[in-house]
């Protein structure tokens, strides 16, 4: 298989990946840090390569309104937006998914106003956590290039809509190697695509999303719940499809340095990486430390993560939002929750981290580990949920 | 018709009968009932140009009487009609 490698930010990886994809349509709205992909895949429009009819659309309301239009028709169909986008999407988002509608977001996460700000935080995407979309963070542009093309497929696999993001700024804008694969590798994974139903077929005429009352709705909505229960078997499958035709080694969850672990650190997206480099580092001083990187939240593979982090000491759980006054971060709640009754309890945390993109470095992922083999050690008397990065 | 589970619908809700809603009795809500009056009627028409369920039935372009599986009893077939030939009384069930 031949691989041109390249060098490209996490924007530009993504509009590689929707230019190679060559969706059929595409109805989008700029917003900062997601504007590039928006804009350089209307120059791939405009260059005539791709055969896409691009819809420039008046707000995000309306580029997913025009985006579950389409894919009513059995459209291969992808969008992207950020932050207040994706909020403005929410209502819509619901209808796509209880429509089963395979449409795409390339996303980029980014903190929700007030106080605005356009860097990274994970509050716009964790807000639409509920919505019946399976959604992938990505840790690099090398994967947010890879997970979009796995996730067109994945989606349309499982008839359900996708959300894959990367960390606004610091991987939508940072430049790094990307190994791209030939336009027709992709064509060829993807292959044709086989709606559920389409509204245009004239001779058998259907009726989407008609209103259902009280003696209907729990049954529909009880269907779609199946749906991404079902999508939480296939998407490992179909993840192992993916890797081997393309060479790769995704996991939904992925383990490092966790053989003989002690304590870990679990986070989304891009700080998975710096934790990862640092484990690294502290492996070298004797400490035994890991890092759990859940590349899909949704649908959420609680079970396994419990398999992966029962025998250890302490977990440190990393939210990059907050859900103001829960019993923690979502990832931390969700990790929590699914060790409830569960006959091994280690020591877990949650560290809520790096709102509205504050940096979290090197040093801060040490105190991580230091904190939390001290919260095991003193018999977890503090707070579960602390926030760092923070001046106190 | 006895409904159906969860596991019998089919996917989204779509329904792929057209003109079902036919088969969706609307006129269980009414409160109010139409009565029509033969005798006045001029057969105009204009009830069933105006009514919005089309419970006005027809027969030989002229009127024989009013579909009470779907009338809803919202009265504009009274208000319509040019010669007080329909009137509102209260729905007793
Ligand atoms: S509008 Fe009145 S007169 Fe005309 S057809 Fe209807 S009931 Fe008869
Ligand atoms: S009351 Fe309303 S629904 Fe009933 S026949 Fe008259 S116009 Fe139609």
């Amino acid at each position: 298989m031949s691989i041109k490698i390249v060098a490209k930010t996490g924007n530009e990886a993504m509009a590689e990946a929707m230019r190679q994809i060559n969706p059929d349509v595409v109805a989008a709205y700029p917003i900062t840090p997601a504007t590039e992909i928006v804009q350089l895949f209307s120059n791939y429009v405009s260059d005539g390569k791709v055969d896409t009819e691009f819809i420039a659309v008046e707000s995000e309301h309306s580029a997913m309104s025009a985006c579950v239009g389409a894919a009513t028709t059995g459209a291969r169909v992808m969008t992207s937006t950020s932050s207040q986008g994706i909020a403005l999407m929410h209502e819509i988002l619901y209808i796509a998914s209880g429509l089963r509608l395979p449409i795409m977001i390339c996303g980029v996460n980014r903190a929700l106003s007030a106080p605005i700000s356009i860097h990274c935080d994970h509050s716009d995407t964790m807000g639409s956590r509920d919505a019946g979309w399976i959604q992938i963070l990505s840790e690099d542009a090398q994967e947010a290039y890879d997970l979009t093309i796995f996730a067109m497929k994945a989606a349309e696999k499982v008839l359900l809509p996708a959300m894959v993001t990367s960390d606004g700024f610091i991987i939508s804008h940072a430049m790094s190697r990307l190994d791209m694969y030939e336009d027709k590798k992709v064509q060829d994974y993807l292959g044709e695509k086989k709606p559920a139903y389409t509204s245009l077929d004239v001779d058998n005429p259907i009726t989407i999303g008609p209103l259902v009352v009280q003696d209907y709705f729990m049954e529909i909505k009880r269907g779609q719940i199946q749906a991404i229960i079902d999508a939480k078997k296939q998407l490992p499958i179909l993840l192992e499809e993916f890797n081997k035709t393309m060479n790769k080694n995704y996991k939904v969850i992925e383990e490092y340095n966790m053989e003989d672990a002690e304590y870990a650190i679990v986070a989304l997206g891009s700080t998975a990486g710096t934790a990862k480099y640092i484990t690294d580092k502290l492996r070298q001083e004797g400490k035994k430390v890991g890092v759990v990187k859940p590349l899909v939240f949704r649908p959420f593979y609680g079970e396994d993560l419990v398999k992966m982090l029962e025998n250890l000491k302490g977990i440190a759980i990393l939210d990059r939002s907050d859900p103001q006054s829960a019993m923690g971060g979502p990832l931390f709640t969700e990790i929590t929750s699914a060790f409830y009754g569960h006959e091994k309890q280690p020591a877990a945390r949650n560290y809520i981290y790096g709102l509205g993109g504050r940096d979290i470095s090197y040093d801060d992922i040490k105190d991580i580990f230091k904190d939390i083999a001290e919260y095991f050690e003193k018999g977890k008397k503090e707070e579960a949920v602390k926030y760092i990065t923070i001046r106190e | 018709m006895s409904k159906k589970t969860w596991k019998e619908i089919d996917i989204a809700s779509i329904i792929n009968k057209p003109g079902s809603a036919k088969d969706f009795k609307t006129g269980d809500w009414r409160s109010q009932k139409p009565v029509w009056n033969e005798d006045k009627c001029k057969q105009c028409l204009i009830c069933w140009v105006y009514c919005p369920d089309s419970a006005i039935t027809v027969k030989d372009e002229k009127m024989t009487g009013i579909n009470f599986d779907y009338c809803k009893g919202c009265g504009i077939c009274a208000v319509e009609c040019p010669f007080k030939a329909i009137t509102m009384v209260e729905e007793k069930k």
